[in-house]
């Protein structure tokens, strides 16, 4: 099998700016007439309070949400570090172009992944370590988050639903692995397939539209294109999938696994 | 058998009106900052990526924290009986609705999508603390709001007792869910310790009895109101208990920390070589928290001096103020463990020290919420009878019957 290719068990959702207004990572379709009848208050309130304030996350909730994800599938990544080269950072530079954030060097600028030096002290062994949202099955994010705009999908993808994030920013306490980002201010050039927002919190999706069309994330393909085919994608649930033939070959850890969040992203040669 | 009167206070000498005007441009100053902040981004701020809850929530959890602890006095006096403390049950009660008011507004103003409340009113996920904290605070003034109807309406003091104990309850929970809000953050060792929900009540005595010793001296002394010694001085010394509980809480977090070797290099920072925030643990919350205040109150040249108790009660102020910077921004500024034992680095700032100093907006909306605060409590001592004509001592241990009279405003 194609490890760029999941095997994906679910109906496809159709990607791309023609379908940039549908927000594919929202979880049921049911609440969505609710949320938009909240919302037409919440964006009125918006309004009155400061106008020319940014409502594009509101457009987004015209549709219903895409194709429902499915708890037979656990999405999970396999980072195999040995693979890894230290200069290399096509896979931050891939997130940064398909989910339309970039990094000026500023400690308010979003990082959705990136790439940690890690060494140890006593014994000098170094290794190039991607990390992004770990996509934690026990999300402390998800708990902690008062609105429940952190959500898990069925599928174990956690993401952040954009309508009702108040930007309290407790889930960036909360989160151990610094996975999330703050938008501190206006924004231009946004992807329409990845809707983000000012005053909202925002993160690794796993690129969500992709793997919801049958691709692999953006990184795991650039990682791919470059010739060093450190990242492996797939469903954790599947034992023919060649993410779970590995884990089940190779020690792999997950970061900080004294926690026991469960995480969906992996990690060899630690 | 004395009856307590109460009256509002006149609120028509010019130092009433100036006092008025200042907190009103601090309150204006905050709104305006808000506005930036809302209209232009967080960007505007000290906070990052790094740091994501900055000077806003210092104030706010201080105030919130706070609140809780100026009940102290009414519950004393309806929870435990005290009757000499009943002439200020009422002014301990407006004071917690107040300072909560007041942080409440901050932490929503700080929200990077205020405008949302409706969705946060709306959209409750049971498992997460601060969605309980939401029911915890509005309850607490729902509760507050009706003990002070109880014990103003005379027909229902009966039940001033059983509505007092049920406040008092609620701020107990309310303070353990502010201090678990810390308290759960496993990811951060400068957090993680259930002991921090028992320490930020006893923080929580220790700031609102001082806040309620200040505002009552300032309050008594403005409206020319007698205020008897015997009476402040109980109180004096309470604050002085509180204070050293603060400091016995701080000991114990600490040890408990240092006994946890993953947590002993977050300790080392915030204890000994973090620049400013060890500055602020050791001056700030403990000298000027604790053992200075404790110094005023009972060292035998300044025990009996009033202005040693203003003093004091101030420095418990400051210094819990530091204390929460110390917490809130001491915490953040240490990095995240993601590879125990290992050298980090990264363009995200993994393994640094995380920097933050905080903005004039922030300054200005942690401020104009102390500012709401204090203007809600003088509006409503002009409107309202919160303030007994006289806080004497003969009125204290006598008093069995408390009595909800106004008459009318006398000259102030
Ligand atoms: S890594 Fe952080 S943001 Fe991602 S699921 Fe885990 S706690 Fe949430
Ligand atoms: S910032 Fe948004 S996603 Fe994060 S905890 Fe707050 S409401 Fe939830």
């Amino acid at each position: 099998m194609n490890p760029l290719k999941p095997r994906s068990r679910r109906r496809v959702a159709p990607e791309g700016p023609g379908d940039g207004m549908r927000d594919s990572a929202l979880p049921q379709v049911a609440c969505d007439q609710d949320r938009r009848r909240v919302l037409g208050i919440a964006g009125a309130v918006a309004l009155a309070l400061a106008p020319g304030l940014s409502l594009i996350a509101y457009a987004q909730s015209g549709s219903p949400a895409g194709a429902a994800a499915s708890a037979r599938t656990r999405w999970g990544l396999l980072i195999d570090t040995a693979k890894c080269t230290p200069s290399c950072t096509a896979c931050v530079t891939a997130c940064s172009s398909y989910n339309g954030w970039k990094n000026e060097g500023r400690p308010t600028d979003p990082q959705w992944i990136r790439k940690v030096q890690v060494s140890d002290p006593s014994t000098g062994f170094s290794r190039s370590v991607p990390v992004m949202c770990q996509h934690c099955a026990n999300a402390p994010c998800v708990e902690v988050c008062p609105t429940g705009a952190s959500f898990k999908r069925a599928d174990g993808i956690v993401l952040v639903d954009r309508h009702i994030c108040i930007g309290c920013r407790y889930c960036m306490m909360a989160c151990p692995y610094k996975a999330r980002s703050f938008v501190s201010e206006n924004l231009s050039d946004q992807k329409p397939w990845a809707p983000r927002g000012k005053g909202t919190v925002e993160g690794c999706t796993l690129c969500v539209p992709r793997v919801d069309a049958g691709k692999v994330p953006a990184c795991v393909e650039a990682c791919a294109r470059e010739g060093n085919g450190a990242m492996t994608f797939g469903d954790l649930n599947d034992p023919a999938s060649p993410i779970r033939r590995a884990l089940a070959q190779h020690p792999a850890v997950q970061l900080r696994a004294d926690l026991l969040l469960d995480t969906g992203v992996r990690y060899e040669g630690l | 058998m004395s009856v307590v009167h109460y009256r509002e206070i006149a609120g028509r000498s010019p130092g009433y009106w100036g006092l008025v005007a200042l907190l009103t441009a601090f309150v204006a100053a905050g709104l305006t900052a808000a506005w930036f902040m809302e209209h232009i981004g967080h960007i505007i701020t000290g906070m990052t990526n790094q740091v994501v809850w900055g000077m806003p929530h210092v104030f706010a959890v201080f105030l919130i924290v706070a609140a809780s602890g100026a009940l102290n006095v009414a519950s004393i006096a309806s929870v435990f009986g005290k009757v000499a403390y009943k002439p200020l049950a009422r002014l301990s009660g407006l004071l917690a609705v107040a300072l909560l008011i007041g942080g409440l507004s901050i932490l929503v103003l700080d929200l990077g999508r205020p405008d949302r409340l409706v969705v946060a009113m709306t959209h409750y996920n049971f498992r997460s603390i601060f969605a309980w904290n939401i029911f915890l605070y509005t309850g607490f003034v729902a509760v507050t709001g009706f003990y002070l109807w109880v014990m103003m309406e005379r027909r229902l003091n009966r039940y001033t007792r059983m509505v007092g104990t049920a406040a008092f309850l609620w701020r107990l929970i309310l303070t353990t869910g502010t201090g678990s809000i810390f308290g759960f953050l496993v990811a951060r060792a400068p957090y993680d310790e259930a002991i921090m929900a028992p320490m930020f009540i006893v923080m929580s005595f220790s700031f609102g009895l001082a806040i309620f010793l200040l505002v009552l001296m300032a309050a008594c002394k403005g409206t020319g109101r007698p205020l008897g010694d015997v009476t402040l001085m109980r109180l004096k010394n309470l604050l002085g208990v509180f204070a050293a509980g603060v400091l016995y809480f701080l000991l114990a977090f600490h040890i408990t920390k240092l006994y946890e070797a993953e947590f002993r290099g977050a300790e080392a920072f915030l204890l000994l070589n973090g620049g400013i925030y060890t500055f602020l643990f050791w001056f700030g919350a403990v000298f000027l928290g604790g053992v200075l205040p404790m110094l005023l109150f009972w060292l035998p040249q300044t025990r009996r001096s009033r202005a040693a108790v203003g003093w004091g009660s101030a420095s418990v102020v400051v210094g819990g103020l530091a204390l929460m910077y110390d917490i809130i921004i001491g915490g953040q500024a240490w990095p995240l463990s993601i590879f125990p034992g290992m050298h980090v680095s990264s363009s995200f700032y993994d393994g640094v020290v995380n920097f933050y100093a905080p903005s004039l907006p922030e300054c200005a909306l942690g401020l104009g919420g102390c500012a709401l605060a204090m203007l809600l409590i003088l509006l409503a001592l002009r409107l309202l009878p919160f303030l007994p004509e006289s806080v004497l001592d003969d009125s204290g241990e006598s008093h069995s019957a408390v009595a909800g009279t106004s008459t009318a405003p006398g000259a102030a």
